[in-house]
């Protein structure tokens, strides 16, 4: 099985920890994955501002990319979303205006082989323990599009509990949005600090140490204001946990 | 759509506001959750809600589709039932047939019951300019009325008032519109009640005309039906002369039996209720029962151009049940005066800029009221995708596009203000394509990060990132140098994929 990583934008740029944990995780439990270096982003904040134009190159882009490989694994719940759910549609709307029907045909193609992490971990590679030690209170926040867009339900709760030493508490209200929504984060930046700040707040309500997801994108926001307010909870990415282990240092 | 609401502030300034509000923002937090939790339980209960929820939608597709039919059926069913219909074009129109009704009448007050429509049409104001007052008779209308303010909420108008404001509200100004509240009134629900039933039946009892909306129309009958909790819309549909029914065109359902899948979503999905406790349906007059006249005015202002687009028409199959704004966090944080319009929330967000265009600040703000978490879509009881709706608008906004206004197909701006916007998108669109300059990019921020201040305080629009949350620091490294870095020598497996 040839397996490609799609780092997303936001982890290439800001966070490489996340995707550096992807690629240690896979390699340990014995998939060679490729990173093809033509990727870049798969468009999300432009469609989802109202940029569909501008999205629809990148779609292209990605289709074409990603277009030999058996699978492609994302650690972006809302990123794997977008190529699952909105290229399709792109595709259409590009056909509809006259582009032709190429981007319909690759989207198909290419749409059943996009996996989040957790999708891919407990699906197509049917593991649940990853062999991973984290000795820590943790909380996981599943993230909109990964909750509702994905349906990945608790394929990542079932990781986490699988994770040695690992004490998974239950986070108050945790399927409420955190607030950031892309563009909403700077659009709307009242609404979405408010948001920000009862999320934050629940997780000092959990007891956790450590505030859980798979998406760094919200998990920016999330940081950024227990950053700003110093509360004291950080926040890691799924993969990051999933990769330590008892020789790894945490 | 009504005056009222004519130059409301952009969404993000009032929404901002409303989070300094802590009262508000208390009061909100408290109801939303408290019915969103009941809605679940009483959702839950249905072993065949998934069905319904189908079900729901396809009526609603299926009658939208064969609009022109039903409503057809629809008048001749009325008409032969001893009623008389009217058809609006737009909110003026429909404004002055129901004026032109009540003067006809000779009276100068009417009551109503409960609606949505003549929030939508500002009819109260517009009776007010011909000498006609308008008494609200559902409690929470009533309190929004005697307040002098405006509806928050499509199911609980006064949502954002607590039990003393409430109070307050009733001793100042009840005397001014009837039956003053005693002098010694408390903030007890009983007594608050009590007041409101004392003064409203002296309105029940005096009218000779009322005007309604209707929660469905029933084509094959010419059957209208209300569905309300206090049963002030049962004294206002039997006990006036005349009744005036305003009602929006998509409010139409083929049969009866189409009828009862709406009547085990809606109360569900509203007030968690299994049944809503008062269902009142009437078919034109009946001699010596009831109002002897009957005006049943049908309302289009925007509906036929909504219909015209493939993606936003499913905004029509709303049922005005209230459960996105429940759900939605946006919703709880900014209010429902925000929105601009009788329409809050997530179905606001999508039905205002539809009805009324997206040429006004507020309008265009409206698409961008979400986050696109889709809390909203998931508990909608008839599946509208208000999330693709959302995004779908936001691109008549930012890049124009088509649409239908007044029945003709016209071509929308991009509405100004989103030119820098634009600019950046078209930027991060090129940077995308060439993977080198984005390297390079990359490359230049985490070579320069010893340098970046902890605390950036960044200039323009990304300001309103910087003012409550920090930024990450750029890495040592993009992560396709540590790749290149570590992995690069075996990259060929990926260079022959992508050639």
């Amino acid at each position: 099985m040839r397996v490609a990583l799609f780092i997303t934008c936001v982890n290439d740029a800001l966070f490489p920890d996340a995707g550096r944990a992807v690629v240690g995780l896979l390699e340990r439990l014995g998939v060679a994955v490729d990173f093809p270096p033509g990727q870049t982003c798969c468009g999300q904040m432009q469609y989802n501002t109202g940029y569909r134009h501008q999205a629809e190159p990148l779609a292209v882009r990605f289709a074409s990319v990603f277009a030999g490989y058996d699978a492609v694994v994302t650690p972006s719940g809302s990123c794997a979303a977008m190529v699952r759910e909105v290229y399709p549609r792109i595709g259409e709307r590009a056909a509809a205006e006259g582009r032709g029907d190429a981007l319909a045909e690759q989207a198909a193609r290419v749409v059943p082989k996009v996996y989040e992490l957790s999708e891919f971990l407990v699906d197509v590679l049917g593991v649940e323990d990853v062999g991973a030690y984290f000795p820590h209170t943790v909380a996981y926040h599943p993230t909109c599009h990964s909750l509702r867009l994905l349906r990945v339900g608790d394929r990542p709760t079932r990781l986490l509990r699988a994770v040695k030493g690992l004490d998974l508490v239950e986070l108050p209200g945790a399927e409420e949005c955190c607030g950031f929504g892309g563009t909403f984060s700077v659009k709307n930046p009242a609404v979405s600090a408010a948001m920000g700040s009862d999320k934050v707040r629940a997780a000092v309500d959990s007891g956790a140490e450590v505030l859980c997801a798979a998406d760094n994108s919200c998990l920016m926001h999330i940081g950024g204001t227990i950053s700003r307010q110093g509360s004291g909870v950080r926040v890691m990415h799924l993969a990051e946990i999933l990769a330590r282990t008892e020789g790894s240092a945490s | 759509m009504s005056g009222t609401y004519r130059g409301a502030p952009a969404f993000p300034k009032a929404a901002e506001a409303s989070t300094r509000d802590r009262q508000l923002r208390g009061n909100l937090r408290h109801a939303t959750h408290t019915i969103r939790a009941k809605r679940a339980r009483a959702v839950a209960e249905l072993g065949d809600w998934a069905q319904l929820r189908a079900a729901g939608a396809a009526i609603k597709d299926h009658t939208l589709r064969h609009l022109d039919h039903y409503l057809e059926q629809l008048e001749a069913a009325v008409t032969a039932a001893g009623g008389q219909v009217h058809w609006a074009v737009d909110a003026d129109e429909a404004n002055r047939i129901v004026a032109e009704l009540v003067k006809a009448t000779g009276e100068t007050e009417v009551v109503k019951v409960k609606s949505m429509a003549t929030q939508e049409i500002g009819l109260n104001e517009a009776l007010a300019e011909q000498g006609i007052r308008a008494y609200e008779t559902d409690l929470a209308e009533l309190i929004v009325q005697l307040g002098d303010d405006r509806p928050s909420h499509i199911l609980v108008p006064a949502i954002h008032r607590n039990r003393s404001e409430i109070r307050d509200i009733f001793r100042s100004t009840m005397g001014k519109w009837g039956r003053p509240a005693p002098d010694d009134l408390t903030d007890s629900p009983a007594e608050l009640a009590e007041a409101a039933r004392l003064h409203l039946r002296e309105k029940f009892l005096g009218a000779k005309v009322a005007v309604s909306g209707a929660n469905f129309m029933v084509a094959e009958t010419g059957t209208l039906v209300v569905v309300e909790s206090e049963g002030n819309g049962r004294m206002c549909l039997t006990l006036p002369e005349t009744l005036i029914s305003v009602v929006g065109i998509e409010k139409v359902v083929p049969t009866w039996q189409d009828l009862e899948v709406f009547l085990q979503l809606l109360p569900r999905s509203s007030t968690a209720e299994r049944m809503n406790p008062y269902t009142s349906t009437w078919t034109g007059t009946t001699d010596g029962d009831g109002p002897q006249t009957f005006h049943l005015i049908l309302l289009d202002n925007g509906r036929t151009d909504t219909l015209a687009d493939t993606v936003g028409r499913q905004a029509l199959r709303c049922i005005r049940c209230s459960a996105c704004l429940n759900v939605c966090p946006v919703y709880e944080r900014a209010g429902g005066h925000a929105y601009g319009s009788p329409y809050p929330g997530p179905i606001g967000a999508i039905l205002t800029p539809q009805l009324r265009g997206t040429a006004s600040e507020v309008d265009a703000s409206l698409p961008y009221a979400s986050t696109l978490c889709g809390a909203c879509y998931e508990v909608c009881p008839v599946a509208i995708d208000i999330p693709e709706v959302l995004v779908h608008l936001r691109e008549r906004v930012a890049e124009g596009g088509p649409a239908t206004r007044h029945g003709t197909k016209v071509t929308i701006k991009p509405a100004r203000g989103h030119a820098a916007e634009r600019a950046a998108m078209r930027a991060a669109r090129w940077a995308f394509e060439h993977p080198r300059a984005l390297r390079a990019g990359e490359r230049l921020a985490s070579g320069t990060r010893s340098v970046h201040p902890a605390r950036l305080r960044l200039p323009g629009p990304a300001r309103a990132w910087s003012d409550t949350r920090d930024l990450p620091s750029a890495p040592p490294e993009p992560f396709r140098d540590w790749w290149q870095r570590t992995r690069g020598a075996r990259g060929g497996d990926g260079g022959r994929a992508t050639q």
